[in-house]
């Protein structure tokens, strides 16, 4: 078995920054276009985004709460729908022309 | 933001959008177009194929300067457990055509090349422009949008909306509900290079063909969801999607499953020694004929995905796409003729057209397939390995006699699904399939 089916098995042992890295972006420094609502305890639907994301921007921190580090986030719009019923995110379309920016697509 | 009045606005410059700003500024009409990425298709993503039929009915002669990648003459459908895959491939000289039926393409470039058409045709671009909200009047007619350029606004006579999968205006306005989780993929994508006579000799192609692999099994590790892998003229580009809910309840990474996919033995060789530049990932609405929300109203028409517009059982898209933009476009054109209202008892017209299409009729055929698929999760792992392991049976030759080895594979169903469920499963595909 490779390492990649292994990391399929587990479902978190592949690194994504490795795939991100090959993207091009142009960062809105300080205006990040997702944002979590304050919680001391995740939602379910928060706590799934840590797998679900594509992009691998969500991560549990020590203390037990979710980040969004959103650099490398594909605009895809999972999360959105994974938390529209319990509303832990806010969402917005990064401002015109920032963001992800598909060479191929 | 732009003082005069346009005709009509479009949120989006994707294949829908740029349908329905084509068919409009090419009839006379002042369109004004606003996307939000740095160029148009920066922001998209798809397989992709693109199906001539639905461009040529916008563009008859795009053949002679369109960005196209490789025209498909070879089909491959996979069943795969974890080691094997059982295929059912079509190929045919019939596809070498002086107007091939499909082609790969990258959106990237080949958005680019549709907007040059609609700018070309007239009508007014602009990109890095986000739309925030719809404007309407006091009778909650919707007459314009704002923007994210300084807040500015542009009015118009009507607005459509082909902002995509993933539409907030049209969400937030309340023209539709909120996706769900249920009926929407996710599929992530990445694109291999490689040179094009590598290519050209491991899938068995000479000049501009290409093969589509459309895959299904134990790929997706239990969930609803589908692989591919399209050939384009010096890339391959590679995927893998599933339903959202199923991330989000397994607890799975779709990135993950593209490692898993990509390391698959009947794929891995297809890949060796490319180098990937992108990894991309996108929704897919996949709800079908129950999700498609309003589609039209007092100065508004949606079109595309962000109507739910995807024929998933056919990996079909982009063609619902340009088709609902094209007769959105017709369908104010005929009514700006007549000089008659924008309102919402003229524009359905819209939908009245759409439903003697293609498109409206192959959604409703497929109405209770998304739903099937969802709830049937033995489709994705139970009968892959079923088939996968009777073709080994069949095909190993080992001395045992041909009447013991259709006997086992026939116990192999029977135990792996009982009678009755193989009754059951065979007669509810029949049902939503019909």
């Amino acid at each position: 078995m490779t390492d990649a089916m292994d990391a399929n098995a587990t479902g978190t042992g592949f690194k994504v920054e490795e795939k991100l890295f090959q993207n091009r972006y142009l960062v809105d420094v300080g205006r990040p276009h997702i944002t979590i609502k304050p919680h001391d305890v995740p939602s379910k639907a928060l706590l799934a985004l840590t797998h679900a994301c594509p992009a691998g921007c969500y991560s549990k921190n020590d203390s037990g709460q979710v980040e969004a580090t959103i650099d490398g986030c594909l605009e895809c719009g999972t999360c959105r729908v994974i938390t529209a019923k319990t509303g832990d995110i806010e969402w917005n379309y990064p401002r015109g022309g920032f963001g992800v920016l598909f060479k191929f697509g | 933001m732009i003082e005069e009045r346009f005709d009509a606005i479009v949120v989006g410059a994707g294949p829908s959008g740029n349908a329905a700003a084509y068919t409009m500024a090419k009839a006379g009409l002042k369109v004004l177009q606003l996307e939000r990425g740095e160029y148009p298709g920066s922001k998209n993503v798809q397989g992709a194929i693109l199906y001539a039929d639905a461009l040529e009915k916008i563009i008859p002669d795009f053949r002679e300067d369109a960005p196209l990648e490789r025209h498909i003459i070879e089909q491959r459908l996979w069943t795969m457990d974890e080691k094997s895959y059982v295929g059912m491939h079509y190929r045919s000289e019939d596809f070498n055509e002086e107007r091939p039926n499909r082609y790969t393409i990258l959106r990237a470039q080949f958005d680019k090349w549709f907007s040059s058409k609609v700018r070309e045709a007239g009508a007014i671009l602009l990109c890095e422009t986000t739309v925030t909200e719809l404007i309407r009047d006091g009778a909650g007619k919707v007459t314009g949008v704002r923007t994210d350029r300084d807040g500015g606004t542009a009015l118009a006579d009507i607005v459509i909306l082909g902002e995509g999968v993933n539409g907030l205006v049209g969400q937030r306005s309340g023209l539709r509900p909120e996706l769900q989780p249920d009926s929407v993929a996710l599929a992530v994508k990445e694109m291999h290079f490689l040179p094009r006579e590598v290519i050209e000799s491991r899938f068995n192609l000479k000049g501009n063909e290409g093969v589509v692999i459309e895959a299904m099994g134990t790929i997706t590790d239990g969930m609803t969801g589908t692989g591919f892998l399209y050939t384009n003229q010096e890339s391959v580009s590679v995927g893998i999607g599933c339903i959202v809910s199923d991330f989000a309840e397994s607890g799975k990474t779709a990135y993950g499953l593209l490692e898993a996919f990509k390391n698959h033995p009947s794929i891995k060789p297809l890949l060796e020694n490319s180098e990937c530049k992108e990894y991309a990932a996108h929704l897919i609405p996949e709800g079908g004929y129950h999700s498609i929300p309003e589609l039209y109203g007092d100065g508004w028409l949606v079109v595309g995905d962000a109507g739910q517009f995807v024929n998933a059982v056919h990996r079909e898209g982009s063609n619902l796409a340009m088709t609902t933009g094209r007769i959105a476009g017709e369908t104010v054109i005929a009514l700006k003729h007549r000089g008659a209202a924008m309102s919402k008892a003229n524009l359905a017209a819209y939908k009245r057209t759409l439903d003697e299409t293609f498109v409206m009729k192959d959604l409703k055929k497929y109405k209770r397939i998304p739903a099937l698929l969802h709830r049937n999760k033995q489709l994705f792992g139970l009968y892959p390995r079923l088939l996968t392991a009777a073709a080994q049976t069949w095909f190993r030759v080992d001395g045992v006699d041909k009447r013991s080895k259709e006997n086992a594979i026939l116990r192999s169903f029977r135990k792996g699904r009982t009678l009755s469920g193989l009754i059951g499963d065979a007669f509810k595909l029949a049902r939503a399939w019909r």
